[in-house]
C-alpha cells in the first residue's frame, strides 16, 4: 500500500471566493458553516498540520462563567453548538459537562463571584456560588479548608480539541472545501482597499475574500493588508498526567494562583498554571512551570502527589488589550475578514464565532445579536471604548 | 487473529495505523493525537521508530517531513509529589 498525501492535498486552484488563513477551529469552523450554506469555492490554508496551533495545544475547557455580557452570550450559545457538532458534524468530540469549579479564598474574591454570578444569571447561565461542603460534594480530591466558598456552573465542561478540528475538517470536505496543510501564506495582494491575491508556498490563488484565523500569527498575516492589530502572543505551558479512574468531574480554575485543571476522558489530569512571561512565539517547556503547577496542585489536591506526570508541552494565547476576542470586518478594505485575538479562550467560544462570521460573510443578519459584533471589532481600540475581561488566567 | 501493536501503553495495532492513514492522519502528530500512541507512560520511545518506519513505507511524503513527534519533558514520568517537594509520606510515594 502506497498512498499519497497529495491524494487529499491535492494541487492549490488558481482562484477561489474565499481563502481562510489557518486550519484551527477558527478557519476550519468558519469553512465548514459556510460550506454548510452553500457558499462557493472555499480553500483553508494550513502552514503545519491541522490543529498545529493553540487549538491542538490548549485545555479544552468550556466555560460560561465570564464578567462580561458578550462572553457569556459567546460561550452559552458555543455550549449548545459543542452539543449538537458531533451528530452534526458525524464525529466525536468528547464533550462532557462536569461544570466550572471556581474557589474563592476571601470574602473579597466571593464577592466579585457573587456580582459575576447575577450577571451569568441574567444572561441565562445558571452559575450560582456553592458553601465549602457543597464544594467537597462536587470534587471531593479539594482540600477545602482555606476556602470561604466556590463560584460553581454545572454545564460547563471540556471537550477533546483535535477531534473537533477531525470533525470540522471532515465534514468541511464533505462539502467541497479545499483544505491544504504544510502551506504558508507568504503575501496578500490588495488593491484599491479590496483584496485580490494570496500568495503562498504552493502558487497563487486570486480571491477577492481573505479571512484571517492565524491565531498567534494573525498580526503577522493582518500586517499584509496593512492592518495593525493589538495583539501580541504569550506562551502558556500546560501538562498531562497518566491515566486514572474517573474521580474528578468539573474543571477546577483558580484566579488566585492561576492554576485550572480538570480529567480528561481518558483520565488524565489535563491542567496548566499562568506564569510571568514575555511577549513572542516560544514553545518550549521550562521547569519553572512544572514546579509551580506541581506545588499548587499538591496543596490543593493533597492525594494527587503520587500522580505521576507523563509530559508537558505549551502553546500561544493571542492575547488583546481587553482579553477578549476581535471580530467581524476591517472599515474601509473590502473581503477582508478576522477572528482572532482569543486570549486564552478560542476554543470554547470559537463554534459561535465561526457561525456568526458565516453570516457576516454572507451579508446575513447577525443570529445572536449585531451588538455583540459591534462591541468585538478592531475599531474598540482606536476609541478606547471596551470592558476589559478579568476572569482570565495567565 | 494475529495482531502486531505498535504501541504497547496505549494498546495501539498495526492495523490501528493503517486504517488512520487510509481516513487521512498521514503526518506523526495527527497519527499520535488520533490513535493516542506514544501518549503513554513511555512516551514514545517503544512506537516512535516503528510509526516512523510505517509512514515512511506507506506515505508518500517530502523527506523534511519525515520527522519524529516533539519529544516533550520530563524524560521519565514523575510524580507531582516529587516535582513539588513534599517528603514522603505515605506508600507509593516517590523519594
Amino acid at each position: 500500500m502506497i498512498i499519497s498525501q497529495k491524494e487529499i492535498d491535492k494541487e492549490l486552484p488558481k482562484s477561489a471566493d474565499i481563502v481562510i488563513i489557518g486550519g484551527g477551529v477558527s478557519g476550519l469552523g468558519v469553512a465548514y458553516e459556510l460550506a454548510k450554506k452553500g457558499f462557493g469555492k472555499i480553500v483553508v490554508l494550513e502552514k503545519d498540520y491541522f490543529g498545529a496551533g493553540a487549538t491542538g495545544r490548549c485545555g479544552g475547557g468550556i466555560r460560561q462563567q465570564w464578567n462580561t455580557k458578550e462572553n457569556i452570550i459567546l460561550a452559552r450559545e458555543s455550549v449548545k453548538m459543542f452539543k449538537k457538532l458531533p451528530g452534526e458534524l458525524k464525529h466525536h468530540i468528547f464533550f462532557r459537562q462536569g461544570g466550572y469549579l471556581i474557589p474563592a479564598y476571601s470574602e473579597e474574591e466571593l464577592e466579585q463571584y457573587r456580582t459575576s454570578v447575577i450577571l451569568q444569571n441574567k444572561f441565562k447561565v445558571k452559575s450560582k456560588i456553592l458553601t465549602p461542603k457543597e464544594v467537597k460534594k462536587v470534587a471531593p480530591v479539594l482540600d477545602t479548608t482555606k476556602f470561604i466558598g466556590a463560584a460553581f456552573n454545572p454545564s460547563d465542561g471540556t471537550a477533546y480539541p483535535p477531534a473537533l478540528i477531525w470533525g470540522y475538517l471532515k465534514a468541511s470536505r464533505k462539502k467541497g472545501v479545499l483544505a491544504y496543510s504544510k502551506t504558508k501564506v507568504k503575501d496578500i495582494v490588495h488593491e484599491n482597499n479590496s483584496v485580490t491575491k494570496v500568495i503562498t508556498s504552493r502558487g497563487e490563488i486570486e480571491t477577492n475574500m481573505v479571512f484571517n484565523a492565524a491565531g498567534a500569527h494573525s498580526r503577522e498575516v493582518a500586517k499584509m493588508v496593512g492592518v495593525e492589530l493589538p495583539n501580541y502572543a504569550i506562551r502558556h505551558e500546560i501538562l498531562v498526567s497518566e491515566t486514572l479512574r474517573p474521580f474528578l468531574e468539573p474543571m477546577v480554575i483558580s484566579f488566585q494562583s492561576g492554576i485550572y485543571f480538570s480529567q480528561s476522558n481518558r483520565g488524565e489530569i489535563v491542567g496548566g498554571i499562568g506564569m510571568p512571561e514575555e511577549p513572542g512565539i516560544i514553545t518550549s517547556s521550562s521547569h519553572a512551570f512544572l514546579k509551580q503547577f506541581a506545588k499548587v496542585l499538591v496543596e490543593l489536591a493533597p492525594a494527587l502527589r503520587t500522580v505521576r506526570i507523563m509530559r508537558q508541552w505549551a502553546g500561544i494565547y493571542d492575547m488583546t488589550p481587553d482579553a477578549r476576542p476581535i471580530i467581524g470586518e476591517v472599515e474601509g478594505l473590502e473581503g477582508y475578514y478576522h477572528a482572532n485575538g482569543y486570549s486564552g479562550h478560542g476554543f470554547m467560544l470559537s463554534p459561535v464565532i465561526a457561525q456568526m462570521m458565516s453570516e457576516i460573510i454572507r451579508n446575513k443578519k447577525v443570529s445572536i445579536g449585531q451588538d455583540v459584533v459591534d462591541a468585538l471589532n478592531l475599531k474598540r481600540f482606536e476609541t478606547g471604548d471596551y470592558v476589559k475581561e478579568t476572569m482570565v488566567v495567565g | 487473529m494475529r495482531k502486531e501493536f505498535v504501541c504497547r501503553c496505549v494498546d495501539v495495532t498495526k492495523e490501528d495505523i493503517y486504517n488512520s492513514i487510509k481516513m487521512g492522519y498521514r503526518d506523526i502528530e495527527s497519527l499520535k493525537r488520533f490513535t493516542g500512541a506514544g501518549t503513554g507512560p513511555c512516551q514514545g520511545k517503544n512506537c516512535l521508530p516503528v510509526l516512523m518506519t510505517i509512514l515512511a513505507e506507506v506515505v508518500e511524503k517530502e523527506e523534511e517531513d519525515m520527522v519524529s513527534f516533539t519529544q516533550r519533558p520530563p524524560v521519565h514520568p514523575i510524580s507531582f509529589g516529587a516535582v513539588a517537594g513534599v517528603k514522603k509520606v505515605t506508600k507509593g510515594d516517590e523519594k
